[in-house]
């Protein structure tokens, strides 16, 4: 590479992350600002931490959201992953791009639509039936296993498809029936993307506030709702110290998950052939 | 040894496993979709629910009454057109800066060593992980009247008063683009990365110049990666209403927040329904590209 | 339930494996055009043939991974086709090996075993038999990713072994080891296989791996047998220029049948200077265009003209290959037609033998043609 397509390259890729982190970093330097206003900085100080440990409304709004998100990423994980396999190993079946269509939706479907598609089918339903009858951490979960099924199954279908089908053939032709064969064989391999998925989907859940607003029940708030609600009106220092924390906890996790990851991946590569 | 019938193995296996997740699918993203399609139909009432049925039977009649007042109320008025048509160009103004700033990021990090750009890889995914909505608050404190930005340029002289940027069409550009460049960087690099390296050192063999290498050979090859990103980008943009929200100002006419306020606001679920029907309508040429790229690509593989 | 070998009926030993006018359609292609063939049992059977010819869906129906369209696969006189690849008495050994890489050696041989659902200590016997035949017993307790190629190769033989079954599948065994390697692990494998008393079929492209390891091998080509038999009998006697060409190299001449008798034939050809002498009759008839094969082992080449009447040609070397035992000669006869021929590295050193740019005169014994009837 010439000296000058060097420069080029670090300068782009230098504002490129520039503009990606500046926002995070404002967020955390700010939140130990001892002035509410993020205009100035006006000395140090953990005082927003403190009364984040204090505000009810935001902690139970958290734990709310958390539990909504462990319930998501699990039941996502399950249909996510039994979606994308199909959609891999079971190839060619009628209705096959109707099943795709539905399947990448809402990837790309603005989440306005998504919400509001969501909830009126419950009202709906709950019309006819009575159930559910109201709106609550039920509904919510629904909303959100619909968003997260779709990032599930993209994870899920291309590490699928990167396995080795022969491995699967391999285990049917010595004896095990279809589904011992995705227990004993396919899972173990695709169990990283699983975790990663999980967490995909966790985090989506976490994140959420359009989805979240329409399947909304009385006397229900989850975190973005909650945090969305007042930063509408400008700036909540509180917000910056519970984004400290998140970003803290989320780098520190990601950095791990991939320091692991990278570390298994050495170990499928050497099970290539060697001559 | 019993004979097991061709059958037994073929289809009911197979139904057996494909039929669970359709129908969950067909459950949760079909019947929903014609519940608002039928709901747009309807009239807007007072009651729980607020709308009203389209079937209706009174002594022995069966009425099917189809309001379009909806829809009518979508093409005359001037809120909802021009909310459709500034949220398309937004979507597309943002959906080209995303192109110009996430294709140099994804070109170079796809050059790079494995090991390099592993790192470079993670550092565009890092914030994707960290809250959307924490980091759009973010733009909100940087771009302020007495946010960073300004108070950086007025510390620096560049300025003498503050850029209004917060709450104006500029700041939600800023928003959208800030959100979406990763979703544009990842179908784009993975698509580069495999690349192969050596139709490049062939064309060098041949005589071409790295620009000319880049136009006829990378481009063109990278073409699914770059719409399979734009769509990404393109699409879930014309109906975002966070962003807007957050950081556009009360002329700030997205689609999406309008439907946000037909429905909260407003209470009018009909008019709701069909501004998202609208919504879907505008956004299915965009959508079958995007389907249309996907298969290609799962094709391919 | 473990499978238990019982004595096959008499009649089934040579039709122990029976292919019936099977034919495989995918969508608008024909792999397989209706093929017929007898596999015996204990035998090591080759289905040979260059990539797309059909002998790889071939043995995928075998193994139960495609269901023929249409015809009967007989294994020991019951019909399979119909039957779940997890249900067959066949086991495969692929052509990557396969072996579960999240996976021990021994629990990787095992697996099967425990699908059958035996007792431990008997599944504990029968892995150890089965890696004890392949020498890799030492590496029980590996995992694949830590094994060479070779090593893959032998555990996966030994896993598609220990469920003793009534056929085994080989796909390209040797493709992914080193040609160095190659001929000593196929003699290895035959040996192994003839010592467990398996009937096997295996595919390849390589015609000397199917020589070398084969009873009998069928030359598939469009989706046909072309030809079935021994490889010596194949190689010997090609029935057609295809597989006189695809077996070993052969030099193919063109002429007209100008004596016809019926203990010799005499072939005018344009491209030698004098006729070819067959010593056996045919059953073309006089006039008829024909084709002989002379394999470049069987050409002498001289520097003085030969008195024979037959089997002559004249030309020029225009390459010479040292080979190593053996120099191969390419020579432009006069007639412009290329041939090759293979002369045995001592009789270079003896005689005078001619090098590139000579002139120099070609000929055969009367029983060395073959004649192929297209």
């Amino acid at each position: 590479m010439t000296k000058q397509s060097v420069f080029f390259k670090w300068f782009f890729l230098g504002i490129g992350f520039l503009f990606l982190y500046i926002p995070i970093l404002s967020l955390i330097v700010f939140s130990f600002n001892d002035s509410a206003l993020a205009s100035s900085w006006s000395g140090f100080s953990l005082r927003w931490y403190k009364s984040l440990f204090e505000d009810q409304a935001l902690l139970s709004a958290a734990w709310l959201s958390l539990k909504i998100a462990v319930l998501t990423a699990t039941a996502a994980v399950f249909i996510g992953t039994w979606a994308g396999y199909v959609l891999v190993r079971k190839g060619h079946f009628k209705g096959i791009g109707l099943y795709i269509g539905m399947l990448n939706a809402p990837l790309v479907i603005p989440d306005v639509i998504l919400g509001i598609a969501l909830l009126l089918m419950i009202v709906e339903i709950r019309n006819i039936t009575g159930f559910p009858a109201s709106n609550g951490i039920f509904t919510i979960w629904l909303g959100h296993v619909t968003l997260c099924v779709a990032y599930v199954s993209v994870v899920i279908a291309s590490r699928v498809r990167e396995l080795d089908r022969s491995l699967e053939e391999a285990a049917l032709d010595l004896g095990a029936t279809p589904l011992k064969v995705f227990f004993s064989i396919t899972l173990p391999l695709i169990a990283p993307a699983l975790v990663a998925a999980w967490l995909l989907a966790f985090t989506l859940s976490l994140d959420d506030v359009v989805i979240a607003s329409f399947l909304n029940g009385p006397g229900f708030t989850t975190l973005p709702i909650e945090v969305f609600s007042r930063v509408r009106l400008g700036i909540k220092p509180e917000v910056n110290a519970l984004a400290t924390l998140f970003i803290v906890l989320v780098g520190a996790f990601v950095i791990i998950a991939n320091h692991l990851q990278t570390g298994n991946t050495k170990n499928e590569s050497n099970n290539d052939l060697r001559p | 040894m019993k004979t097991a019938s061709l059958k037994r193995f073929l289809p009911s296996q197979n139904i057996l496993a494909i039929l669970p997740p359709y129908l969950w699918l067909v459950i949760c993203l079909l019947v929903p979709f014609f519940i608002v399609l039928k709901i747009s139909f309807a009239e807007s009432t007072f009651g729980i629910p607020p709308y009203s049925s389209l079937i209706d039977i009174k002594e022995g009649v069966i009425r099917l009454a189809f309001h379009l007042e909806g829809y009518i109320l979508l093409l005359t008025d001037s809120i909802f057109v021009g909310a459709y048509l500034n949220s398309l160009k937004m979507a597309a103004v943002t959906t080209i800066c995303c192109i110009l700033i996430g294709y140099p990021m994804a070109y170079h990090i796809a050059r790079s060593s494995p090991k390099t750009r592993n790192l470079l890889m993670l550092a565009v995914i890092l914030p994707f992980w960290t809250s959307l909505l924490l980091r759009v608050y973010a733009w909100v404190g940087i771009l302020r009247n007495e946010g960073l930005l300004n108070n950086f340029l007025l510390w620096t002289g560049v300025i003498d008063t503050p850029l209004e940027i917060y709450r104006t069409d500029l700041a939600v550009y800023i928003g959208l683009v800030y959100s979406y460049l990763p979703f544009f960087i990842l179908p784009l690099y993975t698509n580069l990365i495999k690349l192969d390296q050596r139709l490049l050192d062939a064309a060098y063999d041949l005589g071409a110049k790295p620009w000319q290498a880049f136009l006829k050979i990378t481009l063109p090859l990278s073409k699914p990666g770059v719409i399979a990103g734009a769509m990404l980008v393109f699409i879930p943009s014309v109906g975002e209403y966070v962003i807007p929200e957050l950081l556009g100002g009360t002329n700030t006419y997205m689609i999406g927040r309008v439907m946000w306020d037909q429905y909260f606001t407003d209470a009018n679920w009909p008019v709701a329904a069909a501004v998202a029907i609208a919504m879907i309508l505008l956004l299915l040429v965009p959508l079958a590209v995007f389907q249309y790229n996907q298969s290609k690509e799962t094709e391919a593989q | 339930m473990s499978e238990v070998r019982h004595p096959a009926p008499v009649d089934n030993i040579d039709e122990f494996v029976k292919l019936v006018d099977v034919v495989k359609i995918f969508g608008d292609t024909v792999a397989v055009k209706s093929v017929n063939l007898s596999v015996r049992r204990n035998e090591i059977f080759a289905l040979l043939g260059s990539s797309g010819c059909g002998k790889s869906t071939l043995l995928r129906m075998l193994a139960g991974f495609e269901q023929p369209t249409s015809g009967q696969i007989l294994l020991d006189g019951v019909d399979i086709a119909g039957i779940a690849p997890y249900k067959r008495p066949v086991n495969m050994m692929f052509q990557s090996y396969a072996l579960f890489p999240h996976m021990t050696v021994e629990d990787n041989v095992a697996f099967g075993l425990k699908q059958e659902g035996i007792a431990r200590n008997e599944i504990h016997d029968r892995v150890f038999a089965a890696l004890d035949l392949v020498q890799m017993a030492a590496y029980s307790r590996r995992k694949p990713g830590q094994l060479s190629g070779g090593q893959q190769q032998r555990v996966a033989l030994a896993r598609s072994l220990v469920k003793r079954p009534k056929l085994l599948l080989l796909d390209e065994p040797m493709s992914a080891l080193d040609k160095q390697i190659r001929q000593k692990t196929q003699i290895e494998l035959v040996k192994i296989l003839d010592q467990v008393g398996v009937t096997c079929i295996m595919v390849t492209h390589d015609q000397e791996e199917a020589m070398t390891m084969a009873n009998r091998l069928a030359v598939m080509t469009d989706g046909q047998i072309v030809q079935c038999g021994t490889p010596h009998d194949v190689y010997t006697f090609p029935n057609s220029q295809f597989v006189a060409s695809f077996i070993g190299s052969t030099n193919i001449f063109t002429g007209r049948i100008v004596v016809d008798e019926p203990d010799h034939v005499l072939i005018e050809s344009d491209e030698l200077m004098r006729p070819m002498y067959v010593n056996h009759g045919v059953s073309e008839p006089l006039g008829m265009e024909i084709f002989v094969s002379i394999r470049p082992e069987q050409i002498r080449v001289l520097r003085d003209q030969p008195e024979d009447e037959t089997n002559v040609g004249h030309g020029m070397v225009t390459h010479l290959a040292w080979m190593g035992s053996y120099a191969l000669y390419q020579i432009r006869l006069d007639s412009g037609k290329v041939i090759e021929a293979s002369v045995p590295s001592i009789k270079l050193a003896q005689e005078d033998a001619p090098g590139v740019d000579d002139e120099v005169y070609i000929t055969w014994e009367p029983d060395s043609g073959t004649v192929l009837p297209s």
